[in-house]
């Protein structure tokens, strides 16, 4: 197998992060068998696809400009002998989609049934990534939140008090500047907790704190139990169809909710009601 | 007030937001909510869009989805 793979130790243009990464081996597009699946999401222009070159060793193209990762990528990287496949999302600031390409970010996070999903947040705009990271945690608790661009953040006089934002959110966050590899490894470590289920903290979860609204909840999340046995979400699924989210409707009423695997699934299944 | 009427450099808080389903989805997306402050950075050359300061980041509004928000100063 090591022979297969490119190591760290000989890509030469990041030496200098070397000793922070030395169980890293990047496997680029070579997935096969992985353990682990972690998916990569984020507001647009927070460094997505800079950490997903930094884990796999791959060259997707990254640029300053939001909407440039259309299409989910995937590569993959061995940790402490454990594999992964990594899937690189389209930036998206909302799991309640209006646009394909914040839809393909929703659908593999409600349905590819990822190990752990990485919510990359800007240090610099927290609070507009911070909402992503809550409707993320609606769906799962399997979640880590990268704190990107903290060197940027450092420039504008901004500190934040990491330990207090993981209390909070009761998942891991890691401080990194990924063009600089930092906090790679830092990453790494909190995506290999999650993944075997080691952080003990418990994720923050919303409760709207309305009695009539929960008790609707309520009624439709069993009900969708009894139909979709298998969905890992119901509470979240239950809360768009009050909500009215047409896409979400129209799957349970043509009952392809829990096979919705692929991220083109929903996205035919809403043009083919258009029509 | 309406926040298409917002001058360059003035900031307010906005108190209600009229627009419509995506829209107005996409807008709370964007950390555009009643309570948040929202500052008029700059106007593009024919005065359409312009873009607002909002959570430290800005974002660009076209007049006829400003004209749907009502800002107190």
């Amino acid at each position: 197998m090591s022979t297969q793979v490119e190591t760290l130790n000989q890509c030469g243009s990041c030496a200098s992060s070397c000793h922070h990464t030395a169980q890293l081996t990047k496997l680029g597009i070579k997935i096969r068998n992985w353990d682990y699946t972690v998916a990569l999401a984020g507001n647009p222009n927070t460094g997505k696809s800079t950490i997903f070159n930094q884990l796999t060793g791959l060259n997707q193209h990254v640029g300053n400009w939001a909407g440039k990762t259309v299409s989910r990528a995937e590569g993959a990287f061995n940790f402490n002998d454990k594999k992964f496949k990594l899937v690189d999302l389209p930036g998206t600031y909302s799991l309640l989609s209006t646009s394909v390409d914040e839809e393909i970010a929703r659908d593999f996070i409600l349905f590819g049934k990822p190990d752990v999903t990485v919510v990359v947040a800007d240090a610099t705009r927290l609070e507009r990534s911070l909402h992503l990271v809550l409707q993320v945690l609606e769906i799962t608790n399997r979640a880590v939140v990268a704190l990107n661009l903290m060197d940027e953040a450092k420039r504008n006089d901004l500190t934040i008090d990491v330990r207090e934002l993981t209390r909070e959110l009761g998942i891991p966050v890691v401080s990194m500047s990924a063009r600089r590899g930092e906090g790679v490894t830092e990453l790494l470590t909190a995506i290999e907790k999650v993944s075997l289920n080691a952080f003990p903290a418990q994720a923050r979860q919303l409760r709207y704190g309305d009695k009539k609204l929960e008790s609707a909840i309520e009624t439709l999340t069993s009900n969708l139990r009894e139909t979709f046995d298998d969905l890992p979400n119901v509470r979240w699924v239950a809360l768009r169809l009050l909500e009215g989210d047409e896409s979400i409707i129209n799957a349970v009423r043509t009952g392809t909710l829990g096979t919705m695997k692929t991220e083109t699934s929903l996205r035919q299944l809403t043009l083919s009601e258009a029509r | 007030m309406t926040l298409d009427n917002l001058r360059v450099g003035h900031s307010a808080v906005i108190t209600n937001i009229y627009n419509k389903a995506t829209e107005r989805r996409r807008l709370f997306d964007l950390g555009i909510l009643p309570g948040t402050r929202i500052e008029n950075v700059m106007s593009s050359p024919l005065g359409d869009p312009i873009a607002y300061r909002v959570r430290s980041s800005v974002v660009a509004l076209r007049r006829e989805q400003a004209r749907l928000i009502e800002i107190e100063e």
